[in-house]
Formats: structure tokens, sequence, C-alpha cells
């Protein structure tokens, strides 16, 4: 295997995740919500995913302890929000510091187990074509996963009712309720829908990515998918560039890391971090709105009656 | 079934009063449930979190030095939270706070400096935390960047400045290799309160801010202005109240106190520069503002609710064993119950059977 093939591997690998939490957390935004729990819920994949493929021995029962575990966060989320109308912004932090938590005590008791790496697809021919095989045919199954959700959202958003219900209700969510939408309960769907995604990024990351787990793993990636967020306009096909866009990023990073090129290690890996905030002003240079933002996000919905 | 809020249409004060109070004891509750799913008895816990600190005299001292730094940063933040600015980057204007005052602390290290050092470091420091507090306020209204996302990844930026820092060219060469800086010398310390005990001056420069705060945010126009943006942002700009301006001041603001804090927690409590010097504070002052409603009075006494949190959490670390995160995940409980309660002041709560039109006769 050629370093650039290697490198091409590696970015797949950092880009998934990314790519994941940013379309769960697209999909609660296309519905008015801003939740900026995901850092939290993904934690909390993280911990609880690793916890449950370790006690159950399974990657697939741990995968869906960690989804179970973000989505009951993010159903937390969705009383608060929905049933008490509480502010979005700081409903969302405490969110973040209560996953962080429990993620913690959680995780404590598996520090220093490890889990074997999990299955690749393998097509006899395919796989093995040079270059472009293991890349295109060799993957394991989070990234196939995470380019169907990425498809298949942009299909639910743009071409279906359901979608566009859901589009009216976070444009505008007055209007969406004289019209008889059912305002809560697509928010409902869409924060679980994100917490869900979530998870399944976090159980990700220490199922596959790190193999292990360790607190403060998810190290602002939560953050990062909610920028990507608004880099991607709302909109899944650019969520997918911008997650690998990141990612390589991320990954060309850790090799200049490596190479050391003169430049001290911390520098670097404030890269992602500053990389994030450059873009989101190149994006809105000369708007002064964000582009695409829908009209009611962030704001408690409480029906006049 | 499903939940409807009715606005009410007066509150009481006392309702504002008991809101927080009620949050926390809720949040206690729930902590205990934590701590009995984990195997403990949730009584010896609450007697480890929260009596055995309030009749210590020398933990209570510990439990005013933690407060300072969670007062400082919650009091600038209460700026911005009531002009609904979301500043949720204090931790790392707390870090660059402290990182801009230290380093004319080791500049003047060994030398015969005078009385000046110490206001010096304290203005840098203020001035390092407003500078960076500023960064997200200028993307806001200059390029519309949403200061939420911004103020967060500069975090990470200013912890690992700090960690370059420490590790390389601030390391104390007689250190042996660890991470960490030169003591500070005397004259870059802050004096001690009284003889012998815990208090450093930088408790009063926590009150004194308070102090400040509530006087600006209740008897001037600056204080007026923001309360307006915040509560009605249409009204404020019919009234000509300059969003930019206001949105500008309140981060310079936050940044500069949650700077002062980092520097006086550094000079008046740590002593020296490492990797580490805050467990958290800036992440848990926002638990702090909102627990003390946004109100300068109601921060010192959440400061101190906090503060215990922190003390609690050590010491059940070493006697029950529980992991610090379990304080971690109480503060975001208590966050919770906190706008949950909020919520619970401003509505009236009922439930409505489905498919029965409230408070209305059908068509």
């Amino acid at each position: 295997m050629s370093m650039f093939e290697a490198v091409l591997l590696t970015i797949v690998t950092a880009s998934t995740p990314l790519l994941l939490a940013a379309l769960g957390e697209l999909v609660a935004e296309r519905a008015g919500v801003l939740n900026l729990g995901v850092e939290g819920m993904m934690a909390m994949g993280a911990a609880c995913g690793f916890a449950g493929a370790v006690v159950f021995d399974s990657t697939a029962l741990g995968v869906l302890s960690g989804m179970i575990a973000a989505v009951l966060l993010a159903s937390l989320f969705a009383f608060a929000v929905l049933g008490l109308a509480t502010n979005q912004v700081a409903s969302g932090l405490a969110l973040t510091i209560l996953g962080l938590g429990l993620a913690g005590l959680i995780g404590a008791p598996f520090i220093g187990a490890r889990r074997e790496p999990i299955a690749h697809l393998h097509i006899p021919g395919l796989t093995d074509l040079p270059v472009v095989g293991r890349l295109f045919f060799g993957q394991d199954a989070f990234v196939y996963v995470s380019l169907l959700l990425a498809l298949a959202v942009a299909w639910f958003l743009f071409h279906t009712r359901a979608g566009l219900t859901l589009r009216s209700v976070g444009e505008n969510h007055t209007s969406a309720h004289s019209l008889g939408l059912p305002v809560v309960r697509v928010r409902l769907l869409a924060i679980v829908f994100g917490g869900a995604c979530a998870g399944l990024s976090g159980a990700y990351l220490s199922l596959v990515y790190t193999r292990f787990w360790s607190p403060g793993m998810t190290a602002g990636r939560g953050w990062i998918a909610l920028a990507l967020v608004v880099f991607a306009a709302w909109r899944p096909g650019r969520a997918f560039a911008g997650a690998y866009l990141f990612g390589a990023a991320t990954v060309l990073q850790l090799h200049a890391q490596a190479a050391s090129i003169g430049l001290p290690s911390q520098t670097l890996s404030a890269l992602p971090y500053l990389a994030t905030v450059v873009a989101l002003v190149l994006l809105s240079l000369g708007k002064r709105r964000a582009v695409g933002a829908p009209g009611s996000l962030g704001t408690p919905f409480v029906p006049d009656r | 079934m499903r939940l409807e809020l009715v606005p009410r249409a007066t509150v009481s004060p006392a309702a504002r009063l008991l809101a927080p109070i009620g949050a926390l004891i809720l949040s206690f509750a729930l902590g205990g449930i934590i701590v009995a799913l984990m195997g403990r008895s949730p009584l010896t816990a609450l007697d480890i979190y929260v009596l055995q600190p309030l009749s210590d005299p020398w933990a209570l001292q510990e439990l005013v030095v933690k407060a300072t730094p969670l007062v400082l940063i919650a009091v600038g933040l209460s700026f911005c939270f009531r002009a609904s600015l979301w500043n949720i980057g204090a931790e790392g204007q707390y870090v660059v706070g402290a990182i801009c005052g230290s380093a004319l602390a080791l500049a003047t290290h060994g030398t015969e400096a005078g009385a000046w050092v110490l206001p010096a470091m304290l203005g840098l420091g203020i001035l390092g935390g407003a500078l960076w507090g500023l960064v997200p306020a200028f993307l806001r209204v200059r390029f519309g960047v949403s200061e939420i996302l911004t103020s967060l990844m500069l975090v990470y930026v200013a912890e690992l400045m700090l960690d370059y820092l420490v590790r390389g060219p601030w390391r104390d060469p007689k250190g042996f290799n660890f991470p960490q800086s030169v003591g500070f010398d005397t004259a870059a310390t802050l004096p001690i309160l009284g003889d012998g005990g815990r208090l450093h001056v930088g408790v009063l420069f926590a009150l004194a801010a308070a102090a400040v705060a509530w006087v600006v945010m209740t008897r001037t126009l600056f204080g007026y202005r923001l309360r307006v943006t915040g509560d009605a942002p249409r009204a404020a700009r019919f009234a000509g109240f300059d969003e930019r301006r206001t949105a500008l001041a309140v981060f310079a603001i936050s940044g500069g106190l949650a700077g002062l804090a980092g520097i006086v927690e550094v000079s008046g409590q740590i002593g020296q520069l490492k990797p580490s010097i805050s467990p958290g504070y800036g992440f848990t002052a926002i638990t702090v503002a909102f627990l003390g409603r946004l109100h300068p009075l109601g921060i010192l006494f959440a400061g101190l609710v906090m503060a215990l949190t922190f003390i609690g959490g050590e010491a059940a670390q070493i006697s029950l064993r529980l992991p610090f995160d379990l304080t971690k995940a109480f503060q975001g409980i208590l966050l919770f119950c906190v706008l949950a309660a909020d919520a619970l002041v401003s509505y009236r709560i009922r439930l409505v059977r489905r498919g029965v039109l409230a408070g209305r006769a059908p068509a």
C-alpha cells in the first residue's frame, strides 16, 4: 500500500464522524432547532458505544447502545426546548456539559480496554484494485452508511412531502402552525434523529477511529460538526464536501506534525479550530446574514392557540 | 396527551427568587440518584459534597477562593447573556488573560521590580482577555459570523497556546523538565488577606466586580440599552441603540473579566503557569450566570454554590473514589433544571388531552 493510498484511507476515517454528526444536526437545524449539545451526545455515543461493545462483546450492540444513549440525551433536550420553551443555546450547552460528564462516568471502568478492528468490505477483484480498490470497495460499514445517509437526507429534505414539512417548520414556525403542521412533533423527530446521528458518530470514534475510550476523545468534533452545518449552508451535499475537506485538512496536519516541519506541534493542532473560524468568515464575506439559515432557527415556539 | 405552555399574566417576585432554589434542590435529588446508581450512598455523598465543606473553616475559605474566578467570569457573562449574545468561550479568555499577565511576571522574575508589577499584570490580564473576547464580537459585527462557534473554537486555540508556552519558551529550566514556568516572585503574587489565611486580594475584585455590575445594570443608560437589546431587539433598533457597539462592549467586558479571573487565579492561587490552570471555570461560569438569574447578587450566591461542587467533587474523588466527572454531570443537570425552572416561572404548564382544542370551544 502506497503512502498516498494510506493518506486517502485515513482521510475517510477522519471525515466519517464529522459527516455523520453534521447530517444529524443539519436536519435538526432545518427544523428550526439549534442543538449545541452535539459534543455531549457524541461523547455519550462514544462512551456507551464502547461500553456496550465490551459488555455484549458485539460491535453492533455497542453501536446500538451508543445511539440509544445519545437519543436519550437528545430527548431530554427536546423536552426542555419543545416542552418548556427554554432557550436553545443555553439548553444545548447544558446538554454538552451533562453529556461530557456522564460519558466520563460511564467510560471510566473501560479505560485501558481495547477493541479489535471491525470488518471491512471485501469484494474479490474490486477491493484488490490498485489505489482505488480499498478506497471505494474496502471501507467499513460506517463509511457506507454515512454516505448513504447523506444521499438519503438530501432526498428526504428536497424530494419528499415530509421533507418540505420539516423545512417549512424550520423556516417559519408560526406559518407552519397556522397551516396545521405539527411543529412540535416534527421538531421532536428532528432532534431525535440528530441525537441518533451524533451517537453513531461517537460510537465510530471509540469503536473504529481509536478502538479505545479515553475522556475528552471527542476533542471538539461535535463543535466542528456544528460549524460544518453553517459552512454547508444547511445543504447535505455541501456538508459531505465540507466534512471531507475538513477531514483531509486534519489528516494532512497530522502528517505535517509527524514530518516535523519546524512548527511547534501545538500550532498544527490548533489549525483545525482556526480553519473553522476562517472558513466561517470566508463564507459570510460580504453577506450580512448567514446564507441559507432557516428563518426560525434557534427561536422557541409557543403557539398563540 | 401533550404539554401546553400558557404564559402567565403576572409573575410574583417570590417565584423568581424561589425558582433557582427549587432547581438546586431538584438537581441535588437527581445527583443523588446517579450516586445511588453508582453503588454509593447518596447520604454519604451529600455529607462529603455539601455538609463537610460547609462545616470546616478551612474549606469555607477554599470555597470563597474557588468562587472568585467563577463570580468574576459569570458577572461578565451576564452582560453578554442579557443582550442575548452568546460568549461561550470565557475559558479561552481566562487562559489568555493568565498568559498575558504572566508574561510580565516572568519577564520581571528575579529582578528588583517594584510594586508596579502586580497592577500591571492585572491590567495585562484584563487587556488580553478583552482582546481575545473581541475577536468573536468583531467577526460577528463585521462579517455576521455566529459568535457562538468562533468564541468556542478560540478556547482550543488558547489552551494550545498555553501548552506551547509552558512546554517551550516559558518552561522552568530548573524544573526537571516538568511543563511549568518558574514560580512567581512575591512582587508578582497577590497578597493574602489577613494572616495565614487562604483568601487573597482577588476575592475583593470579585465583590467589586459584582457591585459595579449591579450599578451599571440598574443605574446607567448602558445597562438599560443592554436589557432592551436582549429582550426586544426591534425596539432597541427603533430607539437607535447601536447593536454593534453593544456587542463589542459586552464581549470586551466579559472577556476582560474572564482575563482578570485568569491572572488572579494564576498569581493568587497557583503561583506559576501550568498546562492546566482551570478545572473548567469558563464553562461552569455559564451555569453560575444562569443560576444567579444574570443578576450580580444572585451570581455571588451561585458562585459559592458551584464552588462547593468543585470542592465537594475533589473530596469525593479522594474519600468515595467518585470520578470528578460526576461534578461535571451535576453541573449540566443543574443548568437544565435552572432553565426549566425559569420556564415554569414565565409559563403555566397544562396537560391537554389529544383532540381537544385547548381553552376554546370547538368551532
